[in-house]
């Protein structure tokens, strides 16, 4: 009744080519991110924001990073951890080894330097597929914690190996309230949504999605394999890299390699595929089931234990928390494959025929 | 339909669930002292991570049992974090909302995120015997509190015993010693003193690293059967311990000629081997098993008779509970001191227990009065000494249980200070701190 797009007539070309061609979910989403920028500083406390809400939006930007390659264009990546660190330890780099250098500046330019990464660690895709293309991006994980690990230059030689960013300053704002954390996070990860639903619904993104249904095909109709794969891998790379600065800068503060290694690797390819294969929303959604819900149960079960008076020890809620978080992915994945972001669909489409399903 | 009925209801009681448990957060007790307690009673650490825990908890409900701090009962909550840095700065954060006396992480990574952090929130972070080296220096770092011995302390004591046995520091040339670490922050804290070492007495040093979490260790040993170093240092943490020395015996290292920090010295790591690893040495931060202590049979008696024992009772006394004991001990006496100066029977704040800590001075009859005869020795803390005292002994594994030498050590002042002062300013300038001058100090 109220999600139907009847009578929203499109006269010009740029209406037709809107990102949101039905108003109400235009508004929908400018609503949510109003909400996002304007109501969640009033509404959340510290813990909010440095436990669930900063690292939910990081994660979120890199599983949009990896959405983009695995999703759009179907190359399997299980390097996405290392091109974190390469964009932190690159990011840190800039930033102390330059004088001056603006902090934004830094996060893009580790960006870029994860970007060329993954153009180098993106050539096996050209020769290999699939799964064979997951192991050689595994190299890429490896390689990269070897380099955090050994060179001590990368790490500006700390004895410890751990490095630590002493303030955030944008132009003269010095962040480090949680608010303004999260705020500095938000802007990002709004910008670069909207960069990576651009990017997907223009050339560049129907390229990769032909390579991804079928790359022979592809081919044939002229579209460069070469050129294709490894444009997403730069800039799903860039993506994520500017995820790790934020990790390491804004969330972390200090971090070490082990903050990037190859368990975050997989955390981030199972956010994408619980969340939606090829799908910008779905980033958020598989985000927030990994990051949210594991730190949920382990709160949720000692509380519903005393509800009735059972005092469940700490091993006990650990264990139960792998056991439900476990069976909570297999259940999704045999329910909808397709991953949170289709359920979403679905709703949207039943929405459309209420209170009338026919 | 079915599917989404149930995914929609489940979604919203979610939420009303969760905001039900945030908001849990948001009153503290009022009457009792809160210790947080970050524990990894799970995952690759657990074997070691479960006594400590179980000996800090067991501490202060022993400290309950006894009528609290003056008559201020002490609340606790456990937050797993199994031995992951960023799971272990979630429980900071969600622990610190209650009114948190102290943090100890039992981790040097996560003391690492959390120095930056405790000087914002007014909490101190006591890490006995962890944690960064340079900390000790007070002024720099106000609010971290290494109490009782830092890696660099350990280190120092190692290599000081080694030239004990060879018969003085000048014998130690051309020495090949060999360090098997954890490839963590923890594991390479010991790096910069052994390299200085190495400079001044001209050994020779190898550095060996073990990925986490160290059941990979083949390839570390081969190399130590090529290279045959004099000595072996082994700074692991949890399962690596276990299977280094299985490793040595496997490629006929002789353990003699081994020794482990006091992370590397408890029962979890030399049980499995058993007579494997007989004449192995580790450190012992002072204590080494303790079964026969008083506070150990108080304990049995106050808390574990009483069915309120956290572990296992066979458990009470070991290494690592010994370790897990006087850490809430040294954090409940930093409690009783503040007391002293801000109120008896008060609750203490963070930043109030932190002059508590500061001022901290723990002499024997003090200690033996709590029942650590035997256990412990004097801790005096100062704002330019956040350590308190650095005795160390060198205890031996005889193949069923550990026995203490009978050397004391104490790290070589001059080296170490020097060392802690230029790591302090070093990281006082990159975080444009300044440091506390004296007068500041006595605040």
């Amino acid at each position: 009744m109220f999600y139907r797009e009847n009578g929203q007539f499109k006269t010009t070309y740029a209406a037709d080519q809107q990102i949101f061609t039905i108003a109400q979910d235009k508004w929908f989403v400018l609503g949510v991110i109003a909400f996002a920028f304007l109501v969640v500083p009033m509404l959340a406390d510290e813990y909010m924001f440095r436990a669930i809400l900063i690292p939910f939006l990081i994660l979120s930007l890199a599983a949009l990073g990896v959405n983009l390659l695995v999703g759009y264009c179907g190359q399997i990546t299980l390097g996405a951890g290392a091109f974190m660190a390469v964009g932190a330890y690159a990011a840190y780099n800039f930033l102390i080894r330059i004088d001056g250098m603006p902090l934004i500046a830094a996060l893009l330019l580790g960006g870029l330097v994860s970007a060329g990464m993954g153009i180098l660690f993106g050539i096996p895709s050209l020769r290999v597929r699939g799964l064979y293309l997951a192991v050689a991006t595994l190299a890429a994980q490896f390689f990269c914690d070897w380099a955090f690990l050994r060179i001590k230059w990368f790490t500006n030689d700390s004895a410890s190996g751990s490095v630590s960013i002493s303030e955030l300053n944008v132009f003269g704002w010095i962040i480090d309230s949680p608010t303004e954390k999260y705020l500095f996070c938000l802007a990002f990860i709004v910008l670069f949504a909207i960069i990576g639903k651009n990017l997907t619904r223009a050339t560049i993104g129907r390229q990769w999605m032909a390579i991804r249904d079928m790359d022979v095909a592809a081919e044939v109709i002229g579209i460069r394999p070469m050129y294709a794969k490894l444009s997403a891998f730069a800039v799903s790379s860039f993506f994520v890299g500017v995820a790790g600065a934020l990790w390491g800068f804004v969330h972390l503060g200090s971090w070490e390699p082990a903050a990037f290694s190859v368990d975050r690797s997989f955390q981030l390819l199972f956010m994408v595929i619980i969340g939606g294969l090829g799908s910008i929303l779905g980033s958020f959604f598989g985000a927030a089931f990994i990051v949210v819900l594991p730190i949920f149960l382990n709160q949720f079960l000692p509380a519903l234990g005393s509800l009735f008076g059972i005092a469940i020890s700490t091993a006990a809620v650990s264990h139960a928390e792998l056991i439900i978080f476990g069976s909570l992915i297999v259940f999704f994945l045999i329910v909808e494959p397709h991953g949170l972001a289709r359920l979403w669909a679905i709703a949207k489409e039943k929405l459309r025929l209420w209170p009338f399903p026919h | 339909m079915k599917f989404r009925a149930l995914a929609l209801a489940a979604a919203i009681s979610a939420v009303g669930l969760t905001s039900a448990t945030v908001s849990t957060s948001a009153y503290a007790q009022a009457k009792e002292q809160f210790f947080p307690v970050l524990v990894y009673r799970t995952g690759a650490y657990a074997a070691n991570g479960n006594p400590w825990a179980n000996g800090y908890v067991d501490y202060l409900k022993l400290v309950n049992a006894k009528g609290g701090v003056n008559g201020v009962k002490i609340s606790f909550e456990e937050c797993e974090f199994g031995y992951a840095t960023d799971r272990g700065v979630e429980c900071y954060e969600r622990l610190k909302g209650k009114g948190a006396t102290v943090f100890q992480p039992l981790s040097t990574g996560v003391t690492f995120a959390l120095t930056d952090k405790a000087p914002v929130d007014k909490i101190p972070l006591v890490t006995a015997g962890y944690g960064r080296s340079e900390s000790q220096d007070g002024s720099v770092f106000a609010w971290n509190f290494p109490l009782l011995g830092t890696y660099w302390v350990g280190a120092d004591v190692a290599i000081q015993h080694l030239a004990k046995q060879a018969g003085g520091l000048d014998k130690l040339k051309g020495k090949k010693i060999a360090l098997v670490y954890h490839d963590s922050p923890f594991g390479k804290e010991p790096i910069p003193l052994l390299q200085e070492r190495a400079k001044l007495h001209g050994f020779d040093l190898q550095l060996l690293p073990v990925a986490h979490p160290g059941v990979e260790q083949k390839a570390t040993w081969l190399q130590i059967r090529q290279s045959r170093p004099d000595n072996v240092l082994l700074w692991g943490w949890g399962v690596m311990n276990s299977t280094a020395l299985k490793e040595a015996q496997a490629t006929g290292y002789a353990r003699e000629k081994m020794i482990g920090i006091w992370w590397a010295g408890a029962e979890p790591d030399v049980k499995d081997v058993g007579a494997g690893a007989k004449g192995y040495n580790a450190l012992a931060l002072q204590h080494s098993a303790e079964p026969n202590s008083k506070v150990v049979k108080d304990m049995l008696e106050l808390v574990h008779a009483k069915g309120q024992g956290t572990g296992a009772k066979e458990e009470v006394g070991s290494v690592l509970y010994m370790r897990g004991l006087i850490s809430a001990m040294v954090a409940v006496e930093g409690v009783r001191k503040a007391q002293e100066r801000y109120g008896k029977g008060k609750v203490m704040t963070g930043e109030q227990t932190r002059w508590g800590l500061e001022n901290l001075n723990l002499d024997q009859k003090t200690l033996d009065g709590m029942g650590f005869a035997g256990v412990m020795r004097p801790v005096q803390t100062s704002c330019l000494d956040h350590m308190g005292a650095s005795w160390v002994r060198i205890q031996t594994w005889d193949g069923s249980k550990w026995v203490p030498g009978n050397d004391w050590y104490q790290a070589d002042e001059k080296l170490l200070r020097g060392m802690v002062l230029n790591a302090s300013r070093k990281y006082a300038e990159e975080k444009k701190l300044t440091p506390r001058t004296p007068e500041q100090c006595k605040q």
